[in-house]
């Protein structure tokens, strides 16, 4: 395997992603710093911020979004990885169903329940309350990102708490550990990796995410992704600008990321993405 | 203990799956509300069935799948195998720009391929070779997010296979070409498929980088539900809703016993051994 020429199978995969993937990010941060004719310009940069309540309604809500997920999904992680083996498969299949669902169609979902003569106000009426105003609030954009992405937070943090022995659990009881000292000595420290892999893999797509705050937050509640969209196919348009929304949104995610990195010292990368 | 544990499952169960449970209810309406049921239909079905567009972006959508990770199925192993005989510095430089279509966000990718393409077709028209947006923009931008997929599913098995089996292949005579085919292709053939898989089913999946690629004549499924759900209100989406619940079911279900039954085989296999 190891002769000279073997490395050169890598030839089309590296040509393809010279063209598709560095030319396309090239001309990301080209575009964001160049005018329509081609000069160079910080106009666009420095326009991103007047979008910064954007800026911040889109980290902050992804950020409630992904510590929601955080809360409901550890615990059902843990119960999960100490269920025998049928039952483990069972309930991971029953979390991943609903994920290959096309997430439109799950945000679909929310918006029918939510709307003003919706389900859930139906629901409120027969007790004489409400009609509540649920969709087109920050809280639908918030409950949007937490179903669509919850399944993300589970699936890690169950995968690398299948990998903590039971035994080890035993022994801490054994030497006088009660339940909360198990976990904040044991098991959560042991699960460190998969917490901050589901972090990523929720807050990443909610802080990009432009269908969820559109289906569910209506018109006020624009986040970064709806800019960014409205830049290149809606009638603002006007790719500079756009590429400058995107080159920041990608700085702010490169940074949660090394922030996130902090804590997690330096654990095996290659379980950092998936 | 026990009872909570199971609650709170149970909850949580019904939170993932009620919504989904209300839309295929309500594909069952005669009318088109979404909160009155009002008597019980099958014509919601019948009128998607009828519905050219949504049959058209089917079919594009199974088309635009199967070739690109197919596509990037070939490349995809070809530069695992590749990859994998590299040294380490150039490996981790090109395993980091693998991981990038990943990492990144999807808008910014799609936004990213926008530009490229447009760019391009300028370009191109130029020298008398346009292009619209539509199968091949589509297609090109769905193998590049697949081959990650591919990739990081071959490299595993790759890494775990036994290189002497090869060398002793090449001892005993057979040419590289037959020995790779023969002896390395069954090895790895497990990651392959899978990372076929995980590629199609992305690809089939995809909405917001065909949203930024796609033309106005080559619609994929997510696209054409993504301007139903814009337009009025369609019973015609729950149905969709209804029918795509039941392939993924039927498809997992047959995973999981698959997986299972495999799963006694090896372990009786073990036993007797």
């Amino acid at each position: 395997m190891k002769s000279k020429y073997s490395s050169l199978f890598s030839l089309p995969y590296l040509i393809w992603s010279l063209i598709f993937i560095i030319v396309p990010m090239g001309l990301v941060v080209v575009f964001a710093f160049t005018t329509e004719g081609g000069q160079f310009t910080l106009d666009y940069v420095s326009q991103v911020g007047e979008y910064t309540n954007v800026l911040v309604r889109s980290v902050w809500l992804a950020a409630i979004a992904t510590v929601i997920c955080l809360l409901i999904g550890y615990p059902l992680a843990y119960i999960m990885s100490r269920m025998p083996g049928f039952q483990q498969r069972t309930m991971l299949m029953l979390i991943m169903l609903p994920m290959w669902m096309n997430f439109l169609l799950r945000t679909y979902a929310w918006m029918t329940i939510l709307e003003k003569n919706g389900l859930l106000n139906k629901l409120f009426g027969l007790f004489g309350l409400g009609p509540f105003d649920m969709i087109n609030t920050q809280g639908a954009v918030v409950l949007g990102m937490v179903y669509n992405y919850l399944p993300f937070m589970i699936l890690p943090l169950y995968s690398i708490m299948t990998k903590i022995d039971n035994r080890t659990i035993e022994a801490a009881q054994d030497l006088g550990a009660n339940t909360k000292n198990v976990f904040t000595r044991i098991v959560i420290p042991m699960s460190m990796p998969g917490i901050s892999t589901g972090i990523t893999m929720v807050f990443v797509p909610s802080v990009s995410t432009f269908i969820i705050s559109r289906m569910l937050g209506g018109g006020g509640n624009l986040l970064i992704g709806d800019l960014i969209d409205l830049q290149f196919l809606g009638n603002a348009y006007n790719p500079h600008l756009g590429s400058a929304i995107s080159l920041v949104l990608m700085v702010l995610i490169l940074l949660c990321m090394s922030i996130l990195n902090q804590f997690n010292g330096d654990e095996d990368r290659e379980g950092m993405l998936l | 203990m026990k009872w909570l544990s199971k609650t709170y499952i149970w909850v949580i169960m019904a939170f993932l799956y009620a919504p989904i449970g209300v839309l295929i209810f309500f594909s069952f309406n005669q009318s088109k509300s979404r909160s009155n049921f009002t008597g019980f239909t099958l014509d919601w079905y019948v009128k998607l069935f009828h519905n050219d567009l949504i049959i058209q972006s089917l079919i594009n959508t199974l088309i635009v799948a199967l070739v690109s990770s197919v596509i990037a199925t070939v490349i995809g192993t070809a530069a695992a195998v590749g990859i994998n005989s590299m040294k380490k510095w150039s490996k981790s430089i090109i395993m980091n720009i693998t991981y990038l279509p990943i990492i990144n966000p999807e808008i910014v990718i799609g936004v990213s391929f926008m530009l490229l393409f447009v760019l391009a077709q300028g370009m191109l028209n130029n020298i008398g070779l346009g292009f619209e947006f539509g199968y091949t923009t589509l297609i090109l931008a769905h193998v590049t997010f697949n081959l990650p997929y591919v990739i990081l599913n071959v490299m595993p098995k790759l890494r775990q296979m036994d290189r002497y089996i090869y060398e002793a292949a090449l001892d005993l005579g057979c040419p590289p070409s037959k020995a790779f085919f023969k002896v390395v292709l069954p090895e790895i053939m497990p990651g392959i498929l899978s990372g076929f898989l995980m590629a199609f089913t992305y690809s089939l999946d995809d909405f917001v980088i065909s949203y930024f690629v796609s033309g106005a004549t080559s619609q994929t499924l997510p696209i054409t539900i993504y301007s139903m759900t814009r337009r009025k209100v369609s019973p015609e989406i729950n149905a969709i809703s209804a029918i795509i619940f039941v392939v993924v079911l039927v498809i997992l279900l047959l995973v999981n016993f698959h997986g299972a039954h495999k799963e006694k085989q090896s372990r009786r296999r073990e036993a007797q051994g």
